[in-house]
């Protein structure tokens, strides 16, 4: 096959995966999840654990060892076949509290800790950094096959342009797919797609193959069978107990422990049922995977020279028997297993370096880690995540570069399953035993890695010399052995010589019984503190995520708005989600130095423990009826509330009336008893026959709003509906409200493009209520300079929304629901003219309107949204809505 | 419930046993793949050691395939009883 | 010296008061905020005080409570008149020595100060 066309055909893969991923990330982001969250997509997407390792390496592997090779996928098999109890286990507390990463998992279990979140990041990134050039150079390799005729003098660093290339378009790859937001829950719907797609050309190619050797090459299974037993003789194949046992237990370490894999397992999974289809399917998966393997190694070694690479058997063997298409198959199922394992592995690391390397890092560097400062945060993490990305490739290239490629793939890719496996006793231990704690996951994590680094790490790249180990043993068991046990007897150790400190006695509890036991805020604290918080999340979700779940809190609490009650169900709740796109310890900092972190004290903890307790044995109805109980409950606080302020309003609103008649109608007597004296100069009389005029025509203003309100109220009003562009309003209401104020110049940000949205409205209502809002902002913001921004969008009804946010202090919270009332300004301390009539008129106005003015909290300044609908509700509809 | 019916009993009997043949199937599966080799090594590393080994791999994938759907089967009959028990409450109310 | 010190925040009616007394040879000084209002009574210790009862950021029955409270014996009993535009229903101001309800007859509001000055 000639290499060009090798290279086309390979574009058009790739060009194929992006389309599919794209795809993928189109339909999700319109909801269409339902075959995206497909089992069979979530079981393929498994697959990411067969990489090139298992697609070149295994055939190598098996010429090599024998039957060993079976382990690497008979260790994931018998932990799959405790699927229901550990892994659906493993899934559920980790989506509990939407945990990111494996690093993630253990830094939440052990109290949060970033240390050791940053510490597990650094095992992994040193475990994964030669794994990921092993990809690259199974590329390279592939690659180098059809570019030469020569079966034996294939050049081991092969062409180093080959991997940038690759190591190029899969960073691009990443970026696009794997940071295209910052969900709440790190789930990449197109990249799990592609992948998925991928895992069936690997197979299907694999299958090919096999199925070519075992019936085209050999006489079929019986034929296959005899001359395996041919091999009787070859020593290198007799099992090894030690090594058999120790490789079985790494492998099955490896499936949840390896980064790429718990991304995959756990972090993509959207709940713990995927995996009642998985924990057959997927094991099936290898089993498929694994079936030809010792068939092709031995065809391999009866037809091709004695010196040729037996792990590039795979294509060498379809290639010398002409079989092109064969190999060009094969060939993109090893491009397919390399590419799938590159990606979801950087993203899994990226998402490590991100959450607890550099996020920590900047949040320590900046000492101001709230107030209004506007910085985008989800800014900050997506370009951390990119550079990760580009890092962890970029390494991944240079060390095949350094090391010129390694010679047996086998050996690259056991050294990164024994370095994550360090991990695992920790994670089980945090599972499975509430003892467990922080000193003791970091000494034996801490152990386990020193070990690994000297026994097996450094001597795979040639520095130092392995373990001395007892005659007859073998020295990677022992090494295993050796790490894992010390790694295991410290965690133990030191677990059961320390006291966890309270927050990791809670999240123990919450990690080990599986119950979801909420943060314990002690002191009630006001709803002031909400906003803040909200700012924060806005910093990390965007304003209309962070707004959407503040209201979805706050609806389930019953209120209505965008600032829920702090109740501890709500803190817990976002500290999760926010967890869910920075990781546990950075979400916990940060909720804490905004809401004030309160300390856990034994006490609480009890009752927390008790509380949790309670809730399991609890049923369900019963729950449910408490909720509703609450709800119901406080919605009647937040009507009385109302009631009683309106109340006092009421009684107010004789007064107010007579204050803001009389307060003109005393310049008005008095001057015009002033202008009947008789020695006024001319100018005098002038001033004060203006003074006069001004004055009756404020009490005429006053008295039009006062009716104009009263017509709006009852729904009578007249609307006259045309079609209006939402920009010549803008447009006009700006430039009429420049007269309030003139003095004071406003920085208008405005996006013109977007303004330019027709809608069928009542124009010259529309008009006020914009003039009104805008002359607010002229008014009272107090920023300098003084920053008017104006942002319309289009709603999913065809409406639209105006955001007008100005950069001043706002109005504090617990004005914020009565700004909207007549008067409103009968309590503020910070009054001045005018009547306070206008915003109630605007939200009357909006009403009649089919629309609605709100204030939006946590803006950095004061902020309204205007929602329109496409047109107004027939007027039979107003009226009826109002009797 | 002094009268609970047999229903319930029985459903949620079967599903703990199969629960604990989830938690013993992991412990058979390692046992049958790591004894032979332990055993007799060098009789396991060829033809008949894959044939042994490839023969357990399908047949384990068939027992975790029978399980998780008997389980699920459980699972349904033991809310299925569930709720009919609190239906049936609903009414002598 | 200042013989009387209004603090009030229409300019109007600020304007107004000041004409009418400025023409009985007084002299008038004028404050236009709640903020500030004690620090201005201090400092130029008046012989009268025409206290608005709804000011911006501070009330005048605030700026009162705070006058009368004043450890100088003196000031805190500067003789005060406050005006007031809620009508008849909030007379009651026990603290002030004369309450004069908005609008007023400019003669009420002559009569008054001179009583309250001799």
């Amino acid at each position: 096959m000639p290499f060009e066309a090798l290279v086309a055909g390979c574009l058009a893969y790739v060009a194929l995966m992006f389309g599919v991923a794209f795809a993928a990330d189109r339909a999700a982001a319109r909801g269409r999840v339902r075959w995206l969250d497909h089992p069979a997509v979530y079981t393929l997407s498994l697959s990411v654990y067969c990489s090139a390792w298992t697609f070149y390496g295994a055939v190598g592997y098996a010429s090599r060892s024998g039957l060993e090779f079976a382990t690497i996928y008979l260790g994931p098999t018998i932990v799959f076949t405790g699927a229901w109890w550990g892994l659906r286990r493993l899934v559920r507390v980790a989506r509990m509290h939407h945990v990111t990463s494996i690093a993630d998992l253990i830094s939440a279990r052990f109290g949060k800790s970033n240390r050791l979140a940053a510490f597990v990041t650094l095992i992994a990134v040193i475990a994964a950094t030669p794994y990921v050039a092993l990809q690259l150079q199974s590329v390279s390799l592939s690659f180098d096959v059809f570019a030469t005729d020569s079966l034996t003098d294939i050049p081991m660093a092969g062409g180093g342009g080959t991997a940038l290339w690759v190591a190029g378009g899969l960073a691009l790859f990443t970026i696009l797919f794997g940071t295209r937001n910052l969900a709440a829950d790190e789930r990449h719907h197109g990249v799990v797609t592609a992948i998925a797609l991928e895992a069936i050309v690997k197979l299907m190619a694999f299958l090919a193959l096999g199925v070519f050797v075992v019936w085209g090459l050999a006489d079929g299974p019986a034929d296959m069978l005899a001359r395996i037993a041919e091999r009787a003789g070859d020593p290198g194949w007799i099992l090894k107990p030690d090594r058999w046992t120790a490789l079985l237990f790494v492998s099955g370490a490896a499936i949840v422990a390896l980064p790429r894999m718990f991304q995959v397992l756990v972090v993509e999974a959207a709940d713990e049922d995927r995996l009642s289809t998985a924990g057959w399917a997927f094991p099936a998966y290898l089993f498929a995977m694994s079936l030809f393997v010792l068939p092709i190694a031995v065809m391999g070694q009866e037809l091709l020279p004695v010196d040729a690479n037996p792990d590039l058997y795979v294509l060498t063997l379809p290639a010398q028997s002409g079989q092109n298409w064969l190999a060009f198959l094969v060939f993109l199922g090893g491009f397919s297993a390399a590419t799938s394992m590159v990606v979801v592995c950087t993203i899994a690391l990226a998402t490590m370096i991100s959450n607890h390397w550099l996020m920590p890092l900047w949040l320590m560097l900046r000492r101001k880690p709230q107030g209004d400062d506007p910085e985008d945060l989800r800014g900050f993490v997506l370009n951390a995540r990119r550079l990760a990305i580009l890092a962890v490739m970029a390494v991944g290239w240079l060390y095949y570069q350094a090391t010129g490629g390694t010679t047996a793939l086998a050996a690259m890719g056991l050294v990164a399953f024994t370095g994550m496996a360090q991990v695992l006793p920790a994670m089980i231990g945090g599972l499975l035993w509430r003892g467990a704690n922080r000193r003791g996951a970091f000494g034996g994590v801490g152990l386990g890695f020193a070990l690994w680094l000297a026994t097996i790490f450094l001597p795979s790249v040639g520095i130092g010399s392995p373990l001395p180990v007892p005659p007859g043993v073998d020295p990677l068991a022992f090494a295993i052995f050796l790490s894992l046990t010390v790694n295991t007897l410290a965690f133990i150790g030191l677990s059961i010589f320390g006291m966890p400190d309270p927050v990791e006695r809670l999240q123990g509890l919450s990690f080990v019984s599986a119950v979801d036991p909420v943060r314990h805020s002690r002191v009630a604290r006001g709803s002031d503190q909400v906003e803040p918080l909200l700012v924060m999340a806005r910093r990390v979700w965007g304003a209309e995520d962070a707004l959407r779940f503040f209201q979805s809190e706050a609806a389930f609490q019953g209120k209505s708005g965008y600032l829920p009650d702090l109740t501890p169900r709500f803190l817990t709740r976002l500290e999760r989600r926010l967890a869910g796109s920075i990781g546990a310890a950075t979400a916990h900092a940060m909720i804490d130095s905004v809401a004030g972190g309160s300390e856990l004290t034994v006490s609480d903890l009890m009752q927390v423990a008790t509380e949790a307790q309670r809730a399991k044995e609890e049923t369900q109805r019963l729950e449910n009826a408490t909720t509703e109980l609450a709800r119901t409950a406080r919605q009647l606080q937040e009507a009385n509330d109302k009631l009683t302020a309106l109340s006092v309003q009421k009684d107010a609103f004789l007064g107010q009336i007579s204050h803001e008649l009389r307060t003109p109608m005393t310049s008005v007597r008095a001057f015009s008893e002033i202008l009947r004296t008789p020695d006024l100069s001319d100018a005098d009389r002038d001033r004060f026959a203006k003074i006069i005029y001004d004055e009756a025509g404020r009490l005429t203003r006053l008295l039009d709003d006062l009716l104009d309100l009263s017509v709006l109220e009852s729904g009578q009003a007249q609307l006259s509906i045309t079609p209006a562009n939402l920009h010549d309003l803008i447009e006009r209401a700006l430039s009429a409200a420049s007269a309030t104020r003139p003095e004071r110049v406003f920085r208008v940000e405005r996006e013109p493009l977007a303004e330019y949205v027709g809608i069928i409205t009542d124009a010259d209502r529309l008009l006020q209520v914009l003039i009104n809002v805008i002359t607010n902002a002229r008014k009272y913001c107090d920023a300098e300079p003084p920053i008017l921004s104006i942002r319309v969008r289009r709603t999913l009804r065809g409406g639209a929304q105006i955001d007008i946010i100005d950069n001043g202090s706002g109005i504090e919270t617990a004005r914020q629901s009565l700004i909207f009332e007549k008067f409103a300004r009968l309590n503020d301390p910070a009054r001045a003219g005018g009547a306070g009539l206008g915003l109630a008129i605007c939200k009357e106005i909006m009403a009649n309107l089919g629309g609605e003015i709100t204030y939006l909290p946590g803006q950095g300044g004061a902020a309204f949204r205007i929602l329109l609908p496409r047109r107004p509700p027939v007027p039979v509809n107003a009226g009826l809505r109002r009797a | 419930m002094p009268d609970q019916p047999l229903f319930l009993e029985r459903a949620s009997f079967r599903r703990r046993r199969l629960g604990d043949a989830a938690r013993v199937l992991p412990v058979l599966a390692a046992c049958l793949i790591l004894v032979p080799v332990w055993w007799m090594p060098a009789q396991v590393s060829f033809a008949w050691g894959a044939v042994w080994l490839f023969g357990t791999w399908a047949v384990l994938i068939a027992a975790i395939w029978a399980l998780h759907r008997a389980l699920h089967r459980a699972d349904a009959a033991t809310l299925r009883a569930r709720r009919d028990i609190a239906q049936d409450h609903d009414h002598a109310l | 010296m200042l013989d009387i010190l209004m603090i009030e925040d229409e300019p109007n009616i600020a304007e107004a008061v000041r004409f009418i007394l400025t023409r009985e040879g007084w002299q008038v000084g004028l404050h236009s905020d709640g903020l500030g209002g004690i620090e201005a009574i201090r400092g130029t210790k008046p012989r009268l005080v025409i206290l608005d009862v709804m000011l911006p950021h501070r009330s005048g029955t605030e700026i009162l409570a705070e006058l009368r409270g004043d450890h100088d014996p003196g000031l805190a009993a500067t003789p005060v008149l406050m005006l007031t535009a809620r009508g008849q229903a909030s007379l009651h101001l026990p603290q002030a020595d004369a309450v004069l309800a908005k609008p007023f007859a400019n003669d009420d509001l002559r009569a008054m100060v001179r009583r309250m000055l001799n």
